[in-house]
């Protein structure tokens, strides 16, 4: 009988207020090593904490988002621990009654992942590991967090992936964080363990510490799956433990066991009053609330009529997004401008950081002038192409990349007086045609292009000319 | 009565400067503060520099304020920049704080005169003063006597006239315990009037910083002047009344309330001191009120639990990467925190960060800490509902009077017992005050201590004003010892 993968994630996010959770020092990433710093945030003697506000309405606003009920009472712990990048040797964190609870994201597949809660923390500072030395830079202590806690909904690498994906996305669109993997803004904890399908007890599981790629998370569960397995079919018994992925060598590796668990010794945080929040600030916040991801992909495809596809490509990178409806705000040739983005513009930006950045040179104004154009017959679609790569290049308008006359078109009459004289200049071409070769034609509309600079409707002109040969 | 009011109308009419004042202080720290032991840091270029300024002021016929130009201490756990602040722990020598204490700004602001910082319990845990890692304070009126703690530097010195008044810390009696062996007055405000940015913890949800001085005057001035709102401490609300304006009102018809509980195994000569005081009360037409708390016999372990779990993670801190005291030798980073902290604290602070850590660890957290919480609870609502019969509860500060020098090292269980009439008010948050109500046969000061309902720092201090105002030649000792004005 097959084996299920059954896991859940710890996912630490952090949030991208201006200042810190507890003190007014700058969030920002980076900075001179501990240069963001005062005496609240590097746990001086005697300083104490101040809750930021903005801090609950982000996690407010992230809760919502993820369907979950939001606390109207709720309180901060001390979660007890010694580690040189915790200065105050314990954690500001919420244990029991954490400010969102109970929700869900629903995947491509209609599966909800249920959400179990989300709670406010700090983060700890960074110990830096240099020329022998270790060092701490304590700038990113005091950082707001949130920590969202799946419920192990999670049946398999995709489902996880997808999973992932949707929350980044979503925190990504309410403008809770910047959620980069890379700078450590989402760090995600993997719960795993196996059962028999069928089963309904959970096995035992284990859990992989900060996980900050995609692409590792994948790894690390296939081989922690795979590593399960093994055991149980050889006989042996899964140990819960912390375990962490090795990059280099594609392993998990065992970091501590149950038994040398940490005992937090959570306790109310005195220094800190109850955090209560009324209905009404709820709904304003609600109200606050930006178009989330998968409101914005069934607009697409209702109110635009992308394929689904198109819909879902957009909507991956929330600039990108944007950009499209800011270009679609005086058009309505939805499909020819989500053509041009997602085919000439996306291949300007090969990575996916740079469609996240989406630093495009046009302007969606410009975009929508040259749709415009296109769409009114104006310039044929090979025109638009051309002037579309010069407007990357340059940054330059269409008025000024194309000429009146450029603009002015061919009308019926001068085209066909130019299809006729083609007729005329290339007999031998159109006697190999009627003679059955029809490749011919090509070489009688290349002439009557070049003789337009391009501006021929193609498809008109073919059909002139079609009817001038024909009558021949 | 006020030494404030009499030091600030000597200054406004020049008839000493600021520099002679603080002079005069400063030269009797030297003389006397060898046998006190009561300040561990003496600050004599700052004071007399704050001093040249308050005279600048004087000379330009400037108004002073209250408490400026003002002698005056603070307890070493008190954030002072510039200016080492050890809680009396070997844990946190050479510790120089980067920022001032909200308290120490109010009183800077004001030009107050620190002479220097004052002796304590390390960490504020003791009852004798004598946890220090510099020493205990002795005691004023009796030198083979201790001053009490924690904070037994301040009152050792106010006492023993080397300083005007002083700011001590109380989280289970620690202002009003020290008051009481040293014949002072001592206040610990409503939890939340005064500010607790830059106290160094040891139980935040108890620690609460109040005035020591000689007379309800004086304490009530300086309470008045730092019970101010401060958005740096979130649990912060300033006072509610002003306590100096109404000391002089009668209080004809004052309903004083009598709690049973409060008397039981206090020495016969102190419940004697009481009764007498119920007398002078009765006197000045306040109504007696006789009633029983009977969720008191709880208050002392609730008040050890929650406040050495509480503790156990204040003082995770001092792991000697950051400042403080660092040990020399160590293989390892866990090996560096481990002996800083085993050569770093003191046997009593040990004691009761392993108690602390006990009571919160798991399989334990349900049957110690979440209990004593529920009967936090529960002595908070006696209280209200005592303060529904009475405006003020009277009741003794402490079972005796000060201890013999050693006595609180001989035995710790013994010693958390004298906190029996102190430690209620931190677990309910409330004010009280202490004030001496006479002498024992050793001639050693007997206190009786004013509990209010919460931020009614005026109708305590106001009892206490007019108790005072009919027995001060009988509860007051001038000692000979000190700057004498």
């Amino acid at each position: 009988m097959s084996w299920e993968l059954v896991t859940g994630f710890e996912t630490h996010i952090e949030l991208s207020t201006k200042t810190k959770i507890f003190c007014n020092c700058a969030t920002e990433f980076g900075g001179e090593p501990n240069t963001h710093c005062c005496p609240v945030c590097i746990g001086l003697p005697g300083a104490l904490p101040k809750l930021n506000k903005n801090v609950v309405i982000y996690a407010i606003k992230a809760g919502l988002a993820t369907n979950c009920k939001i606390r109207n009472i709720s309180k901060m712990d001390r979660k007890n621990y010694v580690y040189p990048d915790l200065p105050k040797a314990y954690q500001i964190s919420q244990y029991d009654k954490p400010l969102c609870e109970d929700g869900y994201i629903t995947l491509s597949s209609g599966k909800k992942i249920h959400i179990a809660r989300i709670h406010i923390e700090e983060d700890a500072g960074k110990l830096v590991h240099q020329r022998g030395n270790t060092y701490i830079d304590y700038n990113r202590g005091g950082v707001p967090l949130i920590e969202i806690v799946s419920q192990p909904d999670i049946r398999s690498i995709e489902e996880a992936v997808e999973y992932i994906e949707k929350l980044r996305l979503i925190m990504k669109y309410i403008g809770v964080s910047d959620v980069k993997m890379q700078e450590g803004s989402l760090r995600c904890d993997v719960n795993i363990s196996v059962r028999r399908k069928g089963e309904e007890k959970f096995g035992t599981r284990t859990e992989i510490k900060n996980m900050n790629s995609i692409s590792f998370i994948a790894k690390a569960m296939e081989y922690e799956f795979n590593r399960q397995v093994e055991i149980l079919e050889s006989g042996g018994t899964i140990e819960q433990e912390t375990r962490r992925y090795n990059s280099d060598l594609n392993i998990t590796e065992s970091m501590r066991g149950k038994e040398d668990a940490d005992d937090y010794r959570y306790f109310r945080e005195p220094d800190l009053v109850t955090i209560s929040i009324t209905n009404e600030e709820i709904e304003n916040i609600r109200k606050e609330l930006p178009e989330l991801p998968h409101e914005k992909i069934r607009k697409f495809i209702e109110e635009y009529g992308l394929p689904q596809a198109d819909a879902e490509l957009l909507v991956k990178y929330k600039k990108i997004s944007e950009y499209f409806e800011e270009a679609c705000k005086d058009t309505r040739s939805y499909k020819t401008t989500a053509n041009f983005i997602l085919g000439q513009i996306f291949r300007r930006l090969p990575t996916d950081a740079e469609k996240e950045e989406a630093n495009i040179p046009v302007p969606p104004q410009y975009l929508s002038e040259l749709v415009a154009l296109t769409e009114a017959k104006k310039i044929t679609s090979n025109m638009a192409r051309n002037t579309l790569e010069k407007m990357l290049d340059t940054g330059k308008p269409v008025g000024e990349l194309l000429s009146e006359k450029d603009l002015e078109g061919i009308d019926e009459g001068t085209l066909r007086r130019i299809c006729e004289k083609a007729v005329e200049m290339n007999e031998a071409a159109v006697n190999d045609y009627l003679n059955g070769k029809k490749k011919a034609f090509g070489a009688i509309i290349g002439y009557v292009m070049r003789e337009t600079k391009g501006k021929a409707d193609a498809v008109l002109a073919e059909k002139i000319l079609q009817e001038l040969i024909s009558t021949k | 009565m006020s030494r404030i009011k009499y030091l600030n109308h000597l200054l406004a009419t020049k008839q000493i400067s600021c520099v002679e004042l603080t002079e005069k202080y400063l030269k009797e720290i030297e003389k006397e503060n060898k046998t006190l032991n009561a300040y561990v840091k003496v600050t004599d270029e700052a004071a007399l520099d704050t001093a040249k300024k308050v005279d600048e002021k004087i000379s330009k016929g400037e108004p002073l304020m209250p408490l400026e130009g003002i002698p005056m201490t603070l307890k070493d756990n008190i954030s002072t920049k510039d200016i080492e602040t050890t809680c009396c722990s070997k844990i946190l020598e050479g510790y120089v704080p980067i920022y001032d204490a909200t308290v120490w700004e109010i009183l800077k602001s004001q030009n107050a005169v620190l002479l220097g910082k004052t002796n304590m319990d390390e960490f504020a845990m003791g009852s004798s003063c004598e946890t220090s890692y510099f020493g205990g304070a002795l005691n004023p009126h009796d030198t083979s006597h201790v001053a009490g703690g924690s904070s037994g530097g301040v009152a050792s010195a106010v006492g023993g006239n080397i300083a005007v008044y002083g700011l001590g810390s109380d989280t289970g009696g620690s202002i009003r315990q020290p008051a009481s062996f040293c014949g002072l007055v001592g206040l610990k405000p409503t939890y939340g009037a005064v500010s607790r940015y830059g106290l160094i913890a040891y139980a935040s949800s108890f620690d609460q910083i109040g005035p020591i001085a000689s007379s309800v005057e004086d304490a009530a001035i300086v309470y008045d002047a730092i019970s101010l709102y401060d958005e740096k401490d979130a649990t912060s609300c300033g006072s509610r009344y002003k306590a100096y304006d109404v000391l002089a009102n009668s209080i004809k018809g004052m309903k004083i309330g009598i709690v049973k509980e409060y008397f039981e195994g206090i020495r016969d000569d102190i419940k004697a001191s009481i009764e007498e005081a119920a007398k002078v009360y009765e006197e000045l037409g306040a109504e007696m009120v006789y009633f029983n708390i009977p969720e008191l016999k709880y208050a002392l372990p609730v008040y050890y639990i929650l406040a050495c779990a509480e503790a156990s993670s204040n003082l995770g801190r001092y792991d000697g990467i950051r400042y403080g005291y660092r040990t020399s030798n160590y293989r390892d980073i866990n090996d560096m925190i481990c002996k800083t902290r085993s050569e770093g604290f003191g046997r009593e602070v040990k004691r009761r960060i392993m108690l602390g850590t006990y009571v919160l660890s798991a399989g334990y957290y349900d049957a110690y800490y979440k209990k004593a919480q529920k009967l936090r609870g529960a002595i908070l609502k006696a209280f209200k509902n005592a303060f529904r019969k009475c405006d003020v509860i009277l009741a003794p500060t402490v079972p005796t009077t000060a201890f013999e020098l050693n006595f609180t090292a001989k035995d710790p269980v013994e010693t958390y017992l004298t906190d029996i009439c102190t430690v209620p008010v931190n677990i309910a948050g409330l004010p009280a005050v202490s004030i001496p109500c006479g002498f024992d046969s050793e001639g050693l000061p007997i206190g009786m201590q004013l509990i209010g309902d919460s931020f009614r720092e005026d109708k305590i201090l106001n009892a206490a004003y007019q108790y005072e105002q009919c027995t001060a030649d009988r509860i007051y000792k001038k000692l000979e010892i000190g700057v004498r004005l």
